[in-house]
């Protein structure tokens, strides 16, 4: 149960977990935030033996988490190692299926994508993660859909997808079964300090005291954390998918390219997205809206151009998701210094397939004050001391008026 | 001009396309009420364009879409151009609007609708997606007036997921104007004055109405009607429901009530109820509200869109449509198995729905099967797009148009709640099933392509860990950002 293309772990997740297990007895933490990264963060902590209450202002997954493209194959990312060892034991440690699938491919139909598609490839095998260059005819015979068009590609030995809703509902399942509470429909509406610790968090469901706090509150991590003097610099923007009626089973559904992220899922509906993004302001509240926009239909280009064999395929559905950037796009994962008892989580818009290994080491740095298994200090909040505050506008990244996007 | 993203050359900005023409008026819909708004703009002087989306190809219409039609139409409706001039040839009215100058688009759908307001600036102005056989485009509106109908109720029992199961609607649409329903003797589902009339209808034009079936214990429908169909010899099967619909290859053969009654019908008819067109105005953001006396959820007050006739809500008569429905829910709920399929499209049964069960290519470990909607209510109020995405039910090629009302009746009745307790699942653009090449633009802007970039053109993002802050950051961030257009 693990990859071709990635090392052996020295471990299996289930020795992991005999591991922690009672190493956060009796600890109480609340996390801000049921999204992927706070859910899978929880269940780390409550396999820990935490007592874990999770503080949603609506339902769990409701945002970007339950709504993106289902990749998880973020070479990258310092998690990356981690989440490659755990995914494909998730179902059986969660106890929820999550659609799960291993394997990649990345496909060209222009010299460029492919010279890109290139390079990324060699600059995986340096790492030692295994990817295979593929021609055109091998392409076609993996890709039943693909067409003429296509240059080539690559296939990545490891990584995979997984199924956005059906994972998180999983995570927020698990960590109920584990004894954790989830208090949706509860924003947030400060919290109670004593002795450089939160002591408790306030919310509109009332007061939970807590020994520890994750926010991971995706874009709204920054007015919370303003709440405890902390800045955490975000910029919010909209992305949006389409998804087509089925389409016969290929036999890796984690085939994209052509600018498009995404998968065929295990119905057989192709769901992609790509392009162009709008930034946004930020509401407290969370979003006022999640509109999609005629995007869809250089979307449906793509995906037609990508898959000529499927072109004739209905289109059923788009929808948007809105999700946080960091000013240089890297995850926050950091435990502050004051309040010190206080973690902040933000996986910069690549937060789901990384969830498995995100939570690993938000319940390091809760419980330990060091992550394990990986280095993870070039992700802290300090890199951007002193940032100005007008990051966003030296990045080009003006948000919508805010007046049109209230 | 928008300048609301900045200089980010990977962000929205002006990328998106300026509508391809513009109205003062667009109409969605060439019903009576649809024309009589296009022609009245007309005679206004505005410029008008009004489309329909009928006649739909015949694969669709194979999806039920618009309407469930159940199978039952003849090979006629796989012929485009003999549809085209059914379509007109059956409302004169169509004439007089070309005649007073509205630009007329028939077998031209409106998949969606786009504003700028919460959550979205990038538009160049509020446009109407269109489509018709050969490919998509965008239109602009000063004012956009929905007319775009009610359609078939479906209520599921037992066997009711095959050909041969249809609604009044589509039964009124195959017999009058395209004169192509292929069924030969029916039963009607429901006796309010839909039904009744529906009865009537398929009398007159030869069909052998084999009864009409009513839960209630008396016929419901306006007293003149429900006498006429007396007088045609129509019998009445009173405080009784199908039970079970009984077929081979080509659908139904007969249908089994609960009293036991046995008839034999290639046709059933579903005609408990109409609901409000209402997907447009959901799908872009739309207010709606529930009125049980106008059909159930239609739209609520929309600046910019004026919505009338059935979608706007059918004729108030006093008779509350949502309570009948739901009695008439209950009781083939009662009827029904719990592996009956509720979602035909997705194969969703009522346990699975019921249990909030993931589709059956998942395992259901012992967790998973211990889960159910009774579980789900514990965690707060049951989100109706939540149930859809776990179960699936409703998300198919026909886009929910068989189910997402039924669902949202069985969740309400197991909540122990009134009709909305669980809301109406959202509709999402496109409204219709359309084709990727269909839908795509072909024809986009240069910046568009150039723009391009698959995750919000951030180079530093996809640096491996290890590189950072290394010589080869900067090497890194080049060739990645290079490749992102196309």
């Amino acid at each position: 149960m693990s990859y071709v293309g990635m090392p052996t772990p020295s471990e299996t997740p289930q020795e992991t977990m005999a591991k922690i297990a009672g190493t956060a007895a009796k600890m109480k933490v609340v996390i801000v935030g049921g999204g992927v990264s706070g859910l899978s963060a929880g269940w780390w902590l409550a396999r820990s033996g935490a007592q874990v209450t999770v503080l949603d202002k609506g339902i769990v997954g409701w945002e970007a988490s339950g709504r993106n493209g289902g990749g998880a194959s973020h070479y990258q990312s310092p998690l990356f190692e981690e989440e490659q060892r755990m995914w494909p034991h998730m179902d059986e440690l969660l106890g929820y299926p999550t659609e799960h699938q291993q394997e990649r491919l990345v496909i060209a139909i222009s010299p460029k994508q492919l010279n890109q598609y290139h390079y990324l490839a060699k600059m995986n095998n340096d790492m030692g993660y295994r990817v295979d260059l593929l021609t055109g005819d091998q392409v076609r015979a993996m890709v039943p859909l693909a067409g003429d068009n296509c240059l080539g590609g690559m296939h990545y030995r490891f990584g995979g997808h997984a199924n956005p809703q059906r994972s998180v509902q999983a995570y927020a399942w698990a960590l109920q079964d584990l004894g954790g509470r989830i208090v949706q429909h509860s924003p947030v509406t400060g919290f109670e300090t004593e002795g450089g610790k939160v002591i408790a968090v306030h919310a509109t469901s009332g007061r939970h005291e807590c020994d520890a706090v994750v926010v991971a509150a995706g874009p709204q991590i920054q007015a919370l954390m303003a709440k405890l003097g902390v800045e955490v610099p975000l910029a919010a923007a909209r992305a949006e998918m389409i998804v087509t009626e089925p389409a016969p089973m290929m036999p890796i559904g984690g085939v994209d390219g052509n600018g498009l992220y995404g998968r065929q899922t295990l119905r057989g509906n192709l769901a992609y997205g790509g392009g162009p993004h709008e930034w946004l302001e930020t509401f407290e509240a969370g979003p006022p809206a999640r509109p999609s926009s005629p995007l869809t239909r250089n979307l449906a280009r793509r995906v037609a151009e990508l898959f000529p064999k499927a072109a004739h395929l209905n289109v059923i559905r788009s929808w948007a998701g809105i999700v946080e950037n960091t000013p240089d796009g890297r995850p926050i994962i950091d435990r502050m210094k004051d309040p010190e008892n206080v973690t902040v989580v933000t996986m910069s818009g690549v937060g789901f397939g990384l969830s498995p290994a995100s939570g690993h080491a938000v319940r390091d740095l809760v419980v330990d004050g060091q992550c394990s298994f990986t280095d993870v200090a070039k992700l802290s909040l300090s890199r951007f001391d002193g940032i100005g505050a007008d990051w966003r506008e030296q990045r080009g990244w003006q948000p919508a008026k805010a007046e049109l996007a209230a | 001009m928008h300048l609301n993203n900045g200089t980010d050359p990977h962000a929205i900005g002006t990328k998106l396309p300026a509508p391809e023409a513009r109205y003062d008026m667009v109409v969605v819909g060439a019903g009576p009420s649809g024309l009589a708004a296009a022609i009245a703009g007309a005679g206004e002087g505005k410029s008008v364009l009004l489309v329909d989306e009928n006649p739909i190809p015949g694969a669709a219409m194979g999806n039920d879409v618009p309407l469930l039609f159940g199978g039952r139409m003849t090979a006629a409706t796989q012929n485009a151009e003999r549809m085209l001039e059914t379509v007109f040839m059956s409302e004169p009215m169509l004439e007089a609007a070309m005649e007073a100058g509205v630009e007329v688009l028939l077998g031209t759908s409106a998949w969606g609708v786009y504003r700028n307001g919460p959550g979205i600036t990038g538009l160049p102005e509020n446009v109407v997606a269109l489509a018709d056989k050969d490919r998509g485009w965008i239109a602009g509106y000063g004012e956009l007036v929905l007319a775009t109908g009610a359609r078939d109720l479906a209520i599921g029992f037992p066997g009711w997921n095959q050909p041969g199961v249809m609604g009044a609607a589509a039964l009124e649409r195959l017999l009058t104007r395209y004169e192509a329903f292929a069924g030969k003797r029916v039963l009607i589902v429901g006796s309010h004055d839909l039904a009744l009339s529906t009865a009537l209808l398929a009398r007159e034009k030869g069909v052998d109405v084999a009864g009409v079936v009513e839960v209630r214990n008396a016929p419901q429908g306006d007293a003149a009607l429900a006498e006429a169909v007396r007088a045609a010899q129509i019998p009445f099967y009173l405080d009784d429901a199908p039970a079970e619909a009984i077929g081979g290859i080509d659908g139904v053969e007969r249908v089994r009530l609960r009293s036991g009654a046995e008839i034999a019908v290639d046709t059933i008819v579903l005609a408990i109820g109409l609901v409000p067109s209402i997907e447009l105005v959901d799908a872009m953001g739309g207010k709606r509200v529930l009125d049980g006396a106008r059909g159930g959820y239609i739209p609520g007050d929309n600046a910019g869109v004026t919505c009338v006739g059935d979608c706007a809500g059918l004729a108030d008569t006093g008779f509350d449509h949502v309570e009948y429905r739901m009695e008439w829910a209950r009781e083939l709920g009662k009827l029904s198995a719990p592996d009956t399929i509720v979602c035909q499209c997705e194969e969703v049964t009522r346990a699975d729905l019921l249990g909030v069960q993931p589709p059956r290519y998942l395992e259901r470990p012992a967790p998973m099967a211990a889960r159910s909607l009774d579980t789900l209510i514990k965690d707060g109020p049951p989100n109706p797009d939540q149930i859809k995405r776990l179960t699936r039910a409703g998300m198919g090629v026909c886009q929910g148009r068989r189910c997402r009302d039924q669902v949202a009746m069985m969740l309400a009745t197991a909540a122990n709640g009134p009709f909305g307790t669980v809301p109406l699942a959202t509709h999402r653009a496109p409204v219709r099933p359309l084709p990727l090449r269909i839908l795509a633009d072909w024809e986009e802007s240069e910046d568009m392509r150039a723009g391009w970039d698959v995750w919000f053109g951030i180079p530093t993002q996809w640096v491996p860990y290890r590189d950072i802050d290394t010589p080869r950051e900067r090497e890194h961030q080049q060739a990645i950002a290079e490749g992102w257009s196309l």
